[in-house]
């Protein structure tokens, strides 16, 4: 059914497209000269950052080349998966290095999470009467989430030795930091009639926290904790990169001494790893969001 | 001292007949109870099998906390030395900087028409808009400093495998969340375009395209500031930036030099937040 749309005269039409091009123009020229300082940015960037195109351009083969060599078996007999005994030898070996980073990973998430539970009541304005105690407790906090974790674990490896012990101290202390800023912004949010009431019936403050407060912050709590597990298995992984347990240091070596299967086993391994997490933890935090919203 | 009754004796005198009307509060171990206990008992005892099989021996931790403690007044006052370190020490700060920089707008440009190509709604097959999706999900799922190892041993030590690993990683977040901001921005403009004869390309130019570009604008900004703070440890595998020399320093136990340079980290870090955080309020202001 072909009806012919009404078209208007060139004249009115040149108008429209007159008044277009005027509002436009205003947009446009902030856009072009938001373009041209990013792109004075990136060359000063570029400069500094010895970016070299040419290089990249010569070794971007290289790139491909390398997942290409990594998947090819060592004898040449085609790809890694057609001979999976050959490519993962040394499961028993990794599966014990991954059980071993998923502990640290766990163990450090419980530690952190125990000690940002504990500083969270210090720092969350409507609980903790102390002025000097929050500010002190705040600036800890801030300390301990804005030095990254690998910094930490590279210290404590000259302080504890090598090994998973300063990987767990790491960890732990980087996730004392965010979860304790976490957490106290959700005490600060909590409704404070309970509060109010357990104090009016003369509740100690222990008293007030476990009956008042407690009880509305559990569940926000565990999936903050849940969610911080799932990046402390990634950064459990990486730890060992300098020294401090896991299956990082199998990783970095197999990296610098051109192992190339066992980089992509281990690699393989620690996608999956991270991606069965991933789901457990999400399923999890599903299941707490709706028991959080059936008793609400 | 006499007092007259209050509610609590009145209650406590009444206490058989109250336990006799309301049973399911004073059983001794509710159900609940019972089961978070035995949900804590089983988080202890994983604790404590991992403190065992990680070697937390208390005499070392003793050892090691004095270490801490002496290696803290050591770091006391921060300086940086000599006047060629500090000089260093700036140039990897900026080196830092620009990888951050770099890394995220290349990361930005090469996500950008990924993010339509893993959206649902602008997909071109379904088949496209699934690989998309696990591909993206399995280059995140490659930690940044592990990136930074293969672009070592690709391109050679340098901060430009930094950039390059900043950027293959953050192509997997990008992807994420532009394929999201898409999905989730209204359908009405796209259809007004088409019913005034525009094609598809016109519908996203269009309709999605306004809609969803301060939004990707922010993530831009955000994740400006998580990799400043990745782009200042990747230079501990090799890959440039401050973190080289920061790892450098705490290898040769030079504790003033590494108190300087966390301090100077935090500044950069607080700076960099400052302005995007800045930037992002006026972006949402204006939208």
């Amino acid at each position: 059914m072909a009806t012919a749309l009404a078209r208007l005269p060139d004249d009115r039409l040149a108008e429209l497209l007159h008044g277009y091009h005027a509002a436009a123009r205003a947009p446009r020229r902030r856009a072009l000269i938001l373009a041209f300082s990013i792109a004075a940015l990136s060359l000063l960037a570029a400069r500094v950052a010895e970016l070299d195109l040419p290089r990249l351009w010569e070794h971007s083969g290289a790139f491909f080349g390398y997942f290409d060599r990594i998947t090819t078996l060592e004898s040449g007999a085609g790809r890694v998966w057609t001979d999976p005994a050959e490519w993962f030898w040394g499961w028993r070996k990794w599966g014990l290095l991954l059980l071993d980073t998923l502990l640290i990973a766990y163990v450090g998430t419980a530690l952190g999470t125990l000690g940002g539970f504990l500083l969270s009541f210090c720092t969350a304005s409507n609980l903790a009467t102390n002025r000097w105690l929050r500010g002190t407790a705040r600036r800890f906090l801030e300390l301990c989430r804005t030095v990254p974790d690998i910094v930490f674990a590279l210290i404590f490896v000259i302080a504890f030795g090598l090994g998973p012990v300063p990987g767990v101290l790491a960890i732990a202390i980087h996730s004392m930091g965010t979860l304790g800023k976490l957490f106290s912004e959700v005490a600060e949010n909590i409704d404070m009639k309970p509060v109010e009431g357990a104090s009016a019936a003369g509740a100690s403050w222990l008293a007030m926290l476990r009956f008042a407060v407690l009880p509305q912050v559990l569940p926000n709590y565990a999936s903050y904790t849940l969610l911080r597990f799932e990046i402390n298995v990634r950064q459990a992984s990486v730890l060992g990169f300098v020294g401090a347990g896991g299956i990082g240091q199998d990783l970095i070596e197999a990296i610098r001494k051109f192992y190339y299967n066992d980089v992509a086993a281990i690699l393989l391994l620690i996608i999956l790893t991270v991606m069965l997490i991933d789901l457990g933890t999400e399923r999890l935090r599903h299941r707490l969001i709706g028991a959080m919203e059936s008793r609400a | 001292m006499s007092r007259s009754p209050t509610l609590r004796d009145a209650a406590l005198a009444e206490m058989a007949a109250i336990t006799a009307r309301h049973p399911q509060h004073f059983r001794a171990l509710p159900p609940t109870r019972v089961k978070a206990g035995a949900l804590a008992l089983a988080a202890i005892m994983l604790l404590t099998i991992g403190l065992w099989r990680l070697d937390f021996a208390p005499s070392r931790l003793i050892d090691g906390v004095g270490q801490l403690i002496h290696f803290l007044g050591l770091m006391l006052p921060p300086a940086p030395g000599t006047w060629s370190r500090t000089l260093l020490i700036f140039q990897g700060l900026a080196e830092t900087l620009a990888i951050a920089f770099l890394g995220t707008l290349g990361a930005a440009i090469i996500a950008f028409p990924l993010g339509f190509l893993a959206a649902r709604n602008t997909s071109i097959s379904r088949v496209v808009h699934f690989l998309s999706r696990r591909v993206l999900d399995g280059v995140r799922g490659i930690d940044s400093l592990i990136w930074a190892l293969i672009w070592v041993s690709v391109v050679g030590l340098g901060p430009f495998a930094g950039v390059l690993a900043i950027l293959t990683s953050d192509i997997g977040t990008f992807g994420k969340l532009f394929s999201e901001a898409i999905e989730a921005a209204d359908r009405k403009p796209v259809e007004g375009v088409t019913a005034s004869g525009g094609g598809k390309l016109h519908g996203i130019r269009f309709g999605v395209l306004p809609a969803v570009l301060p939004v990707m604008a922010g993530h831009v900004l955000y994740m400006l500031e998580s990799n400043t703070r990745s782009s200042t440890i990747i230079g501990i595998v090799g890959a440039g930036g401050i973190g080289l020399m920061l790892s450098e320093m705490i290898r040769m136990l030079e504790w003033d030099v590494v108190s300087f340079i966390v301090l100077l980290i935090l500044a950069a870090v607080g700076v960099i937040d400052v302005i995007s955080g800045r930037l992002r309020a006026a972006l949402a202001g204006r939208r």
